[in-house]
């Protein structure tokens, strides 16, 4: 089994960090703080308890006391935002795709090469004029700020991965829909729609995937109601000192909806990518 | 340049077949002479390409020998064996001209850069592409790029065989003909053994000179064109080539004659050998015609194809189909049909009785 | 694919998107350029200030050395991860029940928020009790990333080609299963050797993935902020404050607003530029001819 030496010594590679962050998720500040230990000598689920325990609240329930319910609500607020982004860039992106594959007009090229560019703008130099704009229309620390600013990257990707499927589906299929006597929304959305379906799963995927992964903008954009899971942890992490495990089972709490999101698209992910184009 | 063998050969894609079932190719043995050009004509998933896949190497059969002349190749690798294929879908190299396509098997080989030069021009000049040396390959027609594929074959003069793999799928109808009619060409001025797998009857019995049948795994007939026309030797050939294929009528053998609904349908040779399960007295729709005696059938339906009209009739359960020249009158209502004596054959269980195995 | 029709009312479809993205993009852009050509002195008071803050950055070594440190690191981890990548990709099944298992565990890293990535390093690369420092401090390195510039600049690379190599993988993968059976064994029969192979057939094929791939990775750690943020918040010293960093320092950090827009636009077009540049480097060959 000589060929998967490389893939395995990656995979390890790779798991090694994931490996440290869970094990230090399940030790205790001290053993932390004692020394270098490889496996947990005293397992705890204090940390992962501290995080989990704010959960009432999210449904109306009695939070314990002393428990801090912003951890829970950094990962409400973070699946919120990244699932409302998820389907704004899909449903804006959908019909925009079908134009861009199907249609020439006035200026098409240029709009398609100018959508790209936006996934070129550094999110660093549009956090300040973020702010104020969303500001300034009274959306600071709203979910649906950050959906928004997200769309800045997320449109362009979901467009240009969608129009790739789209450009596959051969124009026949249209044609022979309307000789049907398919209105276009019905043939739109009963036939069109459904054949491009590990389409729009490979741009949903890569859409949550951006939205998820992106901290400045959303950190940027919000205070406390909208706060993403990823401040959490960078302000929990900076202002009561090293609280290692703590920070190590956020971490790996983070990585669970991304981890279920690859799952579902396992077989569509190395496809997706070859069907994009350029 | 060799006579090819096939020895004993078995094939099957699992790791530990058991039954017939399992093998994708049945026992097969056969001959090619040097320098012939060779049909392997079935459907799709008959065998014909695992086939192709045994003689050039990329698969090693699960049992058998290949031979090259009095060489056993078996477990030799494709680029050892010294042989060229053509896919379905052309497979040229992008990035370079059609020089360098050209030229690439023998650079691989170490070849002196004159004689690359040399050969590649002689090639070029063969499959008509001189002036086409310098374009990059990428950009070609399919047609060309076939051409092309053929050429890195013929580049090399060590080459035993040539394989086609249903070279012309994705050539424009137009342009098949052309093709084919190079090939054909080719070949007389080369004089290489070529094998050529399709699945259509037109290109295999245009092209070679000896057409290989196969149908599910099994070598069901090998001859040339006019043979496997005149006399097929398994129901398969018969329904297979020709169009529409051979009438089949279910039959009793009794004492050396055929019966076909208690009326004696005189046979090939008067008399037949057939027994088994399944008798089927077989005949071509060309070898059918209208007399004033004879089998009673009604007719059903009649089909214009140009020049000669294809008639369906019907006895009892079985539809006997045949040509009528134009001209000709066709009775209407019941008729009755005369066999050709000498293309009339008995089929006992799909293979013809004189040579069942 | 059979020729596109003429529609202008294609337009409407394009609308929302136009809508949102131009919002977004647009009305910020304007926002940057604005402070960019002017002076101010506090009260919401602005005065036009002409080219002054671009010629300034420019001009400036704060701007220079985080650029070049920004050219460093991405050349350095392009080079790093695109061929690591391919040779991954290579070196992988085209077809088996573990390949789904591979590709799986191969994107995780890529579905992990960047402030995460950076804690996890942080985490892993702590000299006492990390495991990466710890082990290379017990081999005999001394290695401190909080204090030596090189360990430093090690880690963040480390982590980086950990980061984002499984998306080149991902890329070339794609590019390589959509090669057809027939290539490879047309190259068996020419006598084409391993090298042969990968240079005519699948790099060629590989082409478009990987100018994807190449352009992604360009742009992504181009803009990288929150994993050295997180990791090394740009130091120790400023060894490692990227453009990024540098800029959100200026803007947030100092509010110097001015200068920073100024440096935001250049920032801007030099990506666009680069990535430009690229694109058209490695299309080049596309469509020639006729």
């Amino acid at each position: 089994m000589r060929h998967w030496l490389i893939p395995t010594l990656y995979i390890v590679f790779l798991m090694l960090p994931i490996y440290w962050l869970l094990s230090m998720s399940f030790k205790t500040t001290n053993e932390i703080l004692g020394g270098f230990t490889f496996f947990p000598q005293t397992w705890t689920l204090e940390n992962y308890n501290a995080i989990l325990c704010g959960y009432p609240d999210v449904i109306g329930g009695k939070v314990p006391a002393g428990c801090d319910v912003s951890w829970i609500w950094g990962y409400v607020n973070s699946l919120t935002y990244v699932t409302l982004n998820t389907i704004i860039s899909i449903a804006v992106a959908l019909p925009a795709a079908y134009a861009f594959s199907r249609y020439k007009f006035l200026g098409d090229k240029h709009l398609f090469f100018w959508l790209l560019t936006n996934r070129m703008a550094p999110p660093a130099v549009f956090a300040l004029p973020f702010f104020q704009l969303y500001s300034s229309v009274n959306l600071f620390d709203t979910h649906i700020a950050v959906a928004l600013a997200h769309c800045l990257f997320n449109i362009p990707l979901a467009v240009w991965i969608l129009e790739g499927f789209m450009s596959s589906i051969p124009k026949e299929l249209d044609e022979t829909a309307y000789v049907d006597g398919y209105s276009f929304s019905s043939f739109f959305f009963k036939i069109f729609v459904p054949n491009i379906g590990a389409g729009i799963g490979v741009a949903a995927f890569f859409c949550f995937m951006f939205s998820w992964v992106e901290l400045l903008l959303a950190k940027t954009l919000t205070a406390v109601d909208a706060k993403p899971i990823a401040a959490t942890m960078t302000k929990t992490a900076s202002s009561s000192g090293y609280e290692l495990g703590l920070l190590a089972a956020a971490g790996c709490l983070t990585i669970i909806p991304g981890a279920i999101v690859i799952w579902f698209v396992r077989n569509y992910i190395a496809k997706g990518f070859a069907m994009g184009r350029v | 340049m060799a006579r090819i063998t096939l020895d004993n050969l078995r094939h099957s894609y699992l790791p530990n077949p058991k039954s017939d079932e399992d093998y994708a190719l049945q026992q097969i043995d056969l001959e090619w002479q040097d320098g012939g050009a060779y049909a392997l004509l079935g459907p799709s998933g008959c065998g014909k390409s695992t086939l192709l896949n045994i003689i050039s190497g990329l698969i090693e059969p699960t049992q058998g020998r290949i031979l090259f002349g009095d060489v056993d190749v078996t477990n030799v690798p494709p680029a050892a064996r010294n042989i060229a294929q053509v896919f379905q879908f052309p497979v040229i190299y992008d990035t370079m001209t059609v020089y360098d396509n050209l030229a690439f098997p023998l650079r691989n080989r170490g070849v002196g850069k004159a004689q690359v030069d040399a050969r590649v021009r002689e090639i070029a000049e063969m499959i008509d592409m001189t002036d086409m040396l310098n374009r990059r390959a990428a950009n070609l027609t399919p047609d060309n790029k076939q051409k092309i594929s053929m050429g890195r074959g013929l580049v090399r003069d060590d080459v035993n065989v040539i394989m086609f793999d249903e070279p012309l799928t994705v050539i424009d109808p137009h342009l098949k003909w052309k093709l084919r009619s190079k090939l054909r060409e080719l070949h007389e001025r080369i004089n290489l053994t070529m094998i050529y797998v399709t699945h259509d009857q037109t290109e295999a019995l245009t092209f070679a000179d000896q057409v290989v049948v196969m149908d599910e795994g099994v070598v069901v007939q090998i001859g040339t064109p006019v043979e496997l026309f005149e006399r097929p030797t398994h129901t398969f050939v018969g329904h297979f080539i020709g169009s529409p294929g051979m009438n089949l009528l279910p039959c009793e053998v009794r004492e050396g004659q055929a019966f076909f609904h208690d009326s004696h349908v005189p046979v090939e040779g008067g008399k037949t050998s057939a027994a088994g399960s399944r008798l089927e007295i077989g005949v071509r729709p060309e070898f059918v015609s209208f007399a004033s005696e004879g089998l009673s059938v009604d007719v059903v339906k009649i089909t214009d194809a140009g020049r000669h009209r294809i008639v369906e009739t019907r006895a009892g359960d079985t539809a006997i189909k045949l040509f009528v020249d134009d001209g000709m009158s066709i009775p209407e209502g019941t008729a009755h049909l005369a066999f050709d004596q000498n293309r009339t054959r008995v089929y006992a269980d799909g293979w013809l009785a004189e040579e069942s195995r | 694919m059979a020729a596109k029709t003429e529609n202008q009312r294609a337009w409407f479809f394009v609308i929302p998107v136009i809508l949102l993205v131009a919002f977004n993009a647009i009305v910020p852009l304007m926002t940057v350029v604005n402070y960019s050509v002017q002076e101010t002195f506090g009260n919401n008071q602005f005065f036009w200030s002409g080219v002054t803050w671009f010629e300034e950055t420019l001009k400036s070594e704060r701007f220079q050395a985080a650029l070049g440190r920004q050219l460093l690191f991405t050349a350095i981890i392009l080079a790093i991860e695109i061929p690591l990548g391919i040779a991954i990709a290579l070196s992988m099944p085209r077809s088996g029940p573990w390949v789904s298992v591979c590709l799986v565990l191969m994107s995780l890293p890529l579905l992990i928020p960047w402030n995460v990535v950076g804690s996890m390093w942080n985490i892993f690369a702590l000299p006492d009790i990390g495991l990466l420092g710890y082990t290379l401090n017990a081999m005999g390195f001394n290695y401190d990333y909080t204090q030596q510039p090189l360990a430093a600049w090690a880690t963040l690379i480390a982590m980086d080609v950990w980061h984002w190599t499984s998306l080149v993988v991902l890329l070339s993968y794609a590019g390589l299963i959509s090669i057809p059976d027939a290539y490879y064994q047309a190259a068996k029969i020419d006598g084409a050797g391993k090298w042969a192979v990968f240079r005519h057939i699948q790099l060629p094929k590989m082409k478009r993935v990987l100018t994807i791939a190449i352009l992604l990775r360009f742009m992504d750690s181009f803009m990288i902020y929150t994993e050295p943020f997180v990791l090394t918040g740009g130091g120790p010293g400023n060894a490692t404050t990227f453009l990024s960093i540098d800029l959100v320092k200026k803007a947030l950090g100092e509010f110097d607003l001015g200068p920073a827009a100024a440096m935001s636009l250049i920032y801007f077009l030099i990506t666009l530029l680069v990535s430009w540049l690229f694109y058209t480097v490695m299309m080049r060959n596309e469509g020639e001819e006729s």
